[in-house]
């Protein structure tokens, strides 16, 4: 995957600076400041509630900040040209019955950069090719998307935002409800992005790999508790600690396909 | 016109089941069933995937509004019933998009107001009965010369804006989120959707009527969506299908000697549960194959 290094003059893909986004008339995300460089990987974890997705939707353009600055590749996340952010969203998200292949949905991500008028051409098929190849679904191209299996769809998502080739990734919690084998195919595909330059965002609820998955982890509760290495995160206790409070509040894992 | 005896067909009996062909009114109103049939029921995947179902009603009944003041002061039934369909549209998606309201609860508020509104403007009228009547429930038979050049016209319009932005609504219908993210205008794709889909309604109008139109935009597409397997096969029999339930049910309502529109919306329903029987077969098919893989 090539990755144009137009904004690598600072190694800085997103910079957020005491970015305020407000949901439904609440505080949803409140003054977090966070960079992220090309090549690296960012996990997001915090409980239900504590702004991981709103985070997610603002780097993708989805909400307006109410304050604060977001720069996104060198711009507002809206000015940028077609293509250039994939969003994988969880997979609760759509309707798996929609009249569609696979091959149909990834070829989807090749839409934004097409345009109206440009024809879906080589380029566009081998890049469709190449987003099944890396998760493993290019057998199963002319399978309706509803006789896929949970795992399968979180693959045609990442397949999707491959075939898109877009210059920064954001991922929606993609190893919720996926079996091991499929949480293991996506990580290595994500950290092969990522070493090839791709900058990744990603939410989830799962720490068990975080070092493997992520350079650096953010530990999220509307405002930044903590953010470092994995290791030193963890290490902190910061998230233990946020963690224990949703429990004591009754919160749990049972909530996981919640929207933030 | 010739008539060539064949199979045994007598000239007579051709004659009598080519009879509704001979009058000029009815060739019109075939087209016009014709197109409206295609259009309508084409839109309608839109309509079905986008569960905008309850917002083709909407429209139709506040266009109502507009066709009666129109109608009232001696103005064009496309230019009044045009302006407030898609006035309606553009609100409806305010409310859509704004949510303070939900949605079937602004339509039913709203709409059933504007309907309200139309038929009291209406009942001040002498001939209120039998204009009321058709304007519910169409009279295609009335279609004149110019209305079928201005169906075409807006059937053509509809037809090249939505093939413009294919992509467009083809994404934002199954994953508006992501289209978005991704640098497509979901709200603007909406809105222009929205829009499409009052000038469907309007055009319609005339052939099925305000109370059968939202049926025309859902029951076809909704018996395509049990079949198909991809988007452009689901609209390519959606449009099959409404277009022999306009031309058909136009046909069988001659010698039925029943109401077009209804007729035509019935036929429509055979041909959705026909879809459902046929589906639950291809389903069992489909399950022992996955079995057998």
């Amino acid at each position: 995957m090539m990755v144009r290094q137009a904004h690598n003059d600072t190694g800085v893909a997103v910079v957020a600076r005491d970015l305020v986004v407000c949901y439904d008339h609440h505080v949803a995300l409140d003054h977090a400041t966070v960079n992220v460089q090309f090549g690296e990987a960012l996990g997001i974890v915090g409980p239900n509630g504590s702004g991981k997705s709103t985070f997610l939707k603002a780097i993708a353009g989805l909400l307006e900040p109410a304050s604060g600055t977001l720069d996104v590749l060198g711009e507002a996340p809206r000015s940028l040209p077609a293509g250039s952010i994939a969003y994988v969203p969880q997979i609760e998200d759509v309707d798996w019955t929609f009249p569609a292949t696979v091959w149909d949905v990834v070829a989807m991500g090749r839409f934004p950069r097409l345009g109206m008028f440009r024809r879906f051409g080589k380029d566009d098929r081998a890049a469709v090719e190449r987003g099944l190849d890396l998760v493993n679904m290019r057998h199963l191209a002319f399978r309706h998307i509803s006789a896929l299996s949970g795992g399968q769809q979180q693959r045609v998502f990442v397949a999707r935002a491959i075939a898109q080739e877009p210059k920064l990734l954001l991922l929606d919690e993609p190893t919720t409800g996926v079996d091991a084998q499929t949480e293991a195919a996506l990580r290595k595909v994500i950290r092969e992005l990522v070493h090839g330059g791709m900058p990744v965002i990603m939410s989830t609820h799962h720490l068990e790999r975080a070092s493997e998955w992520f350079d650096r982890l953010l530990v999220l509760n509307k405002r930044v508790v903590a953010i470092g290495t994995p290791d030193e995160v963890l290490a902190s206790g910061a998230y233990a600690e946020l963690h224990g409070q949703m429990h004591v509040h009754g919160h749990g894992a049972g909530e996981r396909h919640q929207h933030d | 016109m010739v008539m060539v005896p064949a199979n045994g067909i007598s000239t007579t009996e051709m004659q009598h089941w080519l009879e509704p062909f001979h009058y000029q009114f009815m060739q019109r109103a075939f087209v016009t069933a014709l197109l409206v049939g295609v259009l309508c029921s084409a839109m309608g995947t839109y309509v079905v995937l986008r569960k905008l179902a309850f917002i083709g009603d909407g429209i139709a009944h506040a266009s109502f509004a507009g066709i009666v003041i129109a109608y009232l002061r001696g103005a064009d039934y496309y230019v009044g019933a045009g302006i407030v369909a898609i006035l309606t549209a553009l609100g409806i998606g305010w409310v859509h998009r704004r949510g303070r309201v939900a949605l079937d609860t602004a339509i039913g508020v709203l709409f059933t107001g504007a309907f309200a509104l139309g038929i009291f403007l209406m009942s001040r009228q002498r001939s209120y009965s039998v204009d009321l009547q058709s304007f519910l429930f169409g009279d295609i038979l009335s279609v004149n010369h110019q209305d079928v050049l201005m169906i075409v016209a807006l059937a053509l319009f509809v037809g090249f804006v939505t093939a413009l932005l294919w992509r467009s609504l083809l994404y934002t219908s199954f994953d508006p989120i992501v289209a978005q993210a991704g640098g497509m205008n979901a709200q603007r794709t909406e809105y222009i959707l929205l829009v499409l889909l009052a000038l469907t309604i309007i055009v319609s109008l005339q052939a099925v009527g305000i109370v059968l139109v939202a049926a025309l935009l859902v029951t076809p597409a909704a018996a395509a969506y049990q079949l198909t397997r991809r988007f452009s096969q689901m609209m390519g029999l959606s449009a099959l299908l409404g277009a022999i339930s306009g031309a058909g049910g136009l046909y069988l309502s001659y010698f039925l000697r029943s109401s077009s529109g209804a007729t035509i919306v019935l036929l429509a329903t055979i041909l959705f549960f026909m879809a459902s029987a046929a589906r639950a077969t291809v389903r069992r098919r489909s399950f022992r194959e996955i079995r057998s893989q």
